[in-house]
């Protein structure tokens, strides 16, 4: 049992850090979405029921340009397709877990938990509890993830150019120093350098695909650079 | 909340927990190809790499490559950080800390 509880406040400590990434993220999602003409309810309830932060930004502003229903719910659905890249990198984890926990915890996934807790579940020390560790950084960035979005809902109301202040950098910032510690090995290195090269091609194409393309360049870019180099002895995969 | 606006967030609820949930519900008949599984590693720095550089170099949709742009400027001082501390909070506090002091040197100066 304390097994459990001290896998859970880990994965709370090490999601921290990225709750301060993700605070001014929320907080000009909730400016966004009070001006986007939004109403607080339907904000607030797609912070709580969808919980993807790229793809609710992208909605609000795909509402404010009064897109169809239909054309925001297939760019979010494109826009998420890399959760399925990132469950696939999970599965093999998690796989003997109950529905009961499969459920939630694909609920939860985010970029955020997902890059602290592969993390974990790769360290030496395997362990039968290490998903309370995803639960715990789930939960963290779920409730922070609300009151930021509220928050900024109160801020949008008042200071009507709170979008033009450029808070959404926090977003780049975040994932820059997520992506650093993954970055160990020359294959690493060529994969990143590809898909960032690729999405820099690919970036007129519509819906976002090109962060698609890109990633899969990248991954394809890595593999071959490992056949080539040979596969790197003694480190483990990050 | 209107009738739109609830069909808005049902569909991206469903279609978002759907991506994340598909590969788990099937978890116990999938199994995956050795050479799928090696790809696997290389999916966080590859997906988070597409999405940050464009962010960065075209922050407004269109290429903005000097230092007059202030999310390459605070990409650059994160970058840096990153690399020297390896901590992810030195990270996000420099870059986040370059980019107000940036807005707010332009604001006073410009």
């Amino acid at each position: 049992m304390s097994h459990r509880r001290e896998e859970f406040a880990a994965g709370v400590r090490d999601t921290l850090p990225l709750l301060l990434g993700a605070l001014p993220f929320g907080l000009i999602y909730g400016a966004l979405a009070v001006t986007s003409g939004l109403s607080a309810a339907a904000a607030i309830a797609m912070s709580a029921l969808v919980f993807a932060g790229a793809s609710q930004f992208i909605a609000v502003g795909l509402v404010a340009a009064h897109t169809p229903v239909a054309v925001i719910v297939a760019t979010t659905f494109i826009v998420n397709l890399r959760h399925m890249l990132y469950s696939a990198t999970l599965l093999p984890h998690l796989k003997l877990l109950p529905q009961r926990w499969r459920i939630p915890l694909a609920f939860w996934l985010t970029d955020e938990t997902f890059a602290v807790t592969i993390r974990r579940y790769h360290r030496a020390e395997a362990s039968a509890c290490a998903h309370w560790y995803q639960l715990g950084s789930s939960l963290a960035m779920y409730l922070n993830w609300q009151l930021c979005c509220i928050a900024g809902m109160a801020v949008g109301e008042r200071i009507p150019d709170a979008a033009g202040w450029g808070l959404d950098v926090a977003m780049p910032i975040t994932f820059i120093g997520m992506i650093i510690p993954f970055v160990k090995t020359r294959p690493m290195g060529i994969c990143v350098l590809t898909a960032g090269a690729t999405a820099l091609l690919t970036q007129g194409l519509p819906y976002q695909l090109g962060i698609l393309v890109a990633a899969l360049a990248g991954i394809a870019a890595g593999m071959t650079a490992e056949r080539v180099l040979g596969k790197p002895k003694g480190v483990r995969p990050a | 909340m209107s009738a739109a606006e609830a069909a808005l967030i049902a569909g991206m609820a469903a279609v978002t927990f759907g991506v994340r949930y598909l590969l788990f519900a099937l978890a116990a008949r999938v199994r995956l190809a050795p050479w799928i599984e090696s790809s696997l590693r290389f999916i966080p720095p590859a997906v988070l790499t597409a999405i940050t550089l464009p962010a960065v170099l075209l922050p407004r949709g269109e290429w903005h490559l000097s230092f007059s742009n202030p999310y390459l400027l605070a990409a650059a001082a994160a970058t840096a950080a990153g690399v020297l501390t390896r901590n992810l909070l030195a990270t996000i506090a420099v870059g986040l800390s370059a980019f107000f002091a940036y807005r707010l040197a332009a604001l006073a100066f410009l």
